[in-house]
């Protein structure tokens, strides 16, 4: 469904991603964690068709990311780093936006629209300029635009920050529900989501990845058995490990 | 792709109705064109009854209005981050240029459409020559594309709205002096006669300056036409080349 062959993105003298592989198959959610700077973001920039690799395949459902471009992301559904919305459109017009964009019209176009805006629990500001809502119903605006059209691949770059624990719960409960007829790929920082939602995980550092296996094989490589202590060992440096102990 | 289109331009459209620019900037136009021909082009003293005061001072508030129509276009979705988005989307590159583009010259045709009471007076006031008055608006309204696709191009430089509209500004202005003898004078003393003639064929007031006389030649239709497909395609290979090289 989705395939990272490769990759290899450089900006001026900073090699952001080094050879970056890995695939992902419909029903898996891969928790795609790193610390800052590690390279989560443009490595789903690239996915996403948003940014070209320097080397590398980046493909959804067969197609190439950058040579059927348009192929590709219509078959994804992407929540870009920071959930970036047009302030003066609501919600709704802002899903509409994106549906319409993808060829949605009529009767489908309001169906699709609506049932996202339900998923996400957003009817009640669904109406009101994204640029007065909260930062919470702001990200669920984004969110709706993308899993509106019913994507096979969702991108989420991380589809929970600066929501309060009930929005978390739900926007975790609505990636299970909706993850045995997707490919997922979530970013975060917050590494309980991991166990919490994920089938999968890869952690990568420096633009390489360090760790692809299941939530519970992480937590093994950490010292006391949580995620948190296996993202320590694995992405800490060996003196930086010295002066944080 | 023709839905894609469709949709930017729509969402384009009314994003200007959504905030108060579009307001602000037809308030302004509807203000300042009659203005200017009252006042600057002498509209009562000329004692003629066409709309040259109007088309004469045409080029000098378009430089102005229209790079700050077109300033938002790119700049403030690479500021906001809806470039990302936008990105994202299977909109066809040349789509989003058009839309962008087609949306902000359908604000610049509702401003030309508000000095129409101006014509209407001038058919009570005497018996103009409609046809040449119609040249003029069509002649208007491709110079006003010409600025606002320059304008556009220019913001896909930046993520400062601000330094697109001095761009912008700065650009049309250039594009409009080329045309003014004291530029062609000081050209003619220095280059050579094809040079001179060439600098004078780049003028947008040159080309202009025909359809406000009532002329419409297919050179000048192709200049303007040549330099809006030029500009948009100046600002889809700027967007595109953020594809290869991020923030």
């Amino acid at each position: 469904m989705l395939v990272a062959d490769n990759l290899v993105k450089s900006f001026e003298t900073k090699r952001a991603v080094q050879g970056v592989s890995f695939t992902l198959e419909k029903g898996e959610v891969l928790g795609f964690l790193g610390p800052n700077g590690a390279g989560k973001t443009t490595t789903m920039r690239m996915l996403a068709g948003c940014l070209e690799p320097d080397a590398g395949i980046a493909s959804i459902a067969g197609y190439n990311c950058v040579e059927a471009r348009l192929e590709a992301q219509a078959r994804l559904g992407f929540l870009p780093e920071g959930a970036p919305a047009y302030p003066a459109m609501t919600p709704r017009g802002f899903v509409k936006f994106g549906l319409r964009a993808r060829g949605f019209r009529g009767d489908a176009l309001s169906r699709a629209c609506e049932l996202a805006i339900e998923r996400v629990r957003l009817a009640e500001a669904a109406d009101q300029p994204i640029g007065t809502l909260s930062k919470g119903f702001k990200r669920r605006a984004a969110l709706a635009a993308a899993i509106a059209h019913d994507p096979a691949v969702l991108i989420l770059d991380e589809p929970t920050d600066g929501l309060d624990p009930n929005q978390k719960d739900g926007v975790r409960a609505l990636i299970r529900e909706m993850a045995p007829d997707k490919a997922i790929i979530i970013s975060t920082h917050i590494l309980e989501e991991v166990p919490a939602v994920c089938s999968r995980a890869i952690v990568i550092a420096a633009g390489k990845v360090l760790f692809d296996g299941t939530p519970h094989a992480l937590e093994q490589k950490g010292q006391d058995g949580s995620v948190e202590s296996a993202f320590r060992a694995l992405t800490l440096e060996p003196e930086a490990r010295e002066s944080a102990a | 792709m023709i839905h894609a289109l469709h949709a930017v331009y729509r969402r384009e459209l009314l994003a200007y109705f959504q905030t108060p620019l579009a307001y602000v900037f037809l308030a302004v136009f509807a203000s300042a064109a009659p203005a200017l021909a009252f006042h600057m082009g002498r509209f009562f003293d000329t004692n003629r009854a066409d709309l040259a005061p109007l088309f004469d001072y045409m080029p000098w508030l378009l430089l102005i209005l229209m790079p700050a129509l077109a300033m938002r276009s790119w700049a403030e979705e690479r500021d906001r981050g809806t470039l990302e988005f936008l990105m994202a989307l299977p909109i066809p590159l040349w789509a989003s240029t058009l839309g962008k583009f087609l949306a902000a010259w359908s604000v610049a045709a509702i401003a030309l459409l508000l000095t129409v009471p101006m014509w209407i007076a001038v058919n009570y006031l005497g018996n103009p020559d409609n046809a040449a008055i119609l040249t003029g608006y069509f002649g208007a309204l491709l110079l006003a594309g010409g600025y606002l696709a320059l304008g556009q191009a220019l913001s896909a430089t930046t993520s400062n709205q601000v330094v697109a509209f001095v761009l912008g500004t700065s650009a049309c202005f250039l594009l409009t002096m080329t045309g003014l003898p004291i530029v062609l004078a000081v050209v003619g003393d220095s280059a050579p006669a094809a040079i001179s003639e060439f600098i004078a064929g780049l003028s947008a007031l040159e080309h202009y300056n025909a359809f406000r006389n009532g002329v419409i030649a297919l050179t000048d239709v192709v200049f303007f036409v040549g330099l809006i497909a030029a500009s948009l395609a100046c600002a889809g290979v700027l967007i595109a080349e953020r594809r290869g090289g991020g923030r």
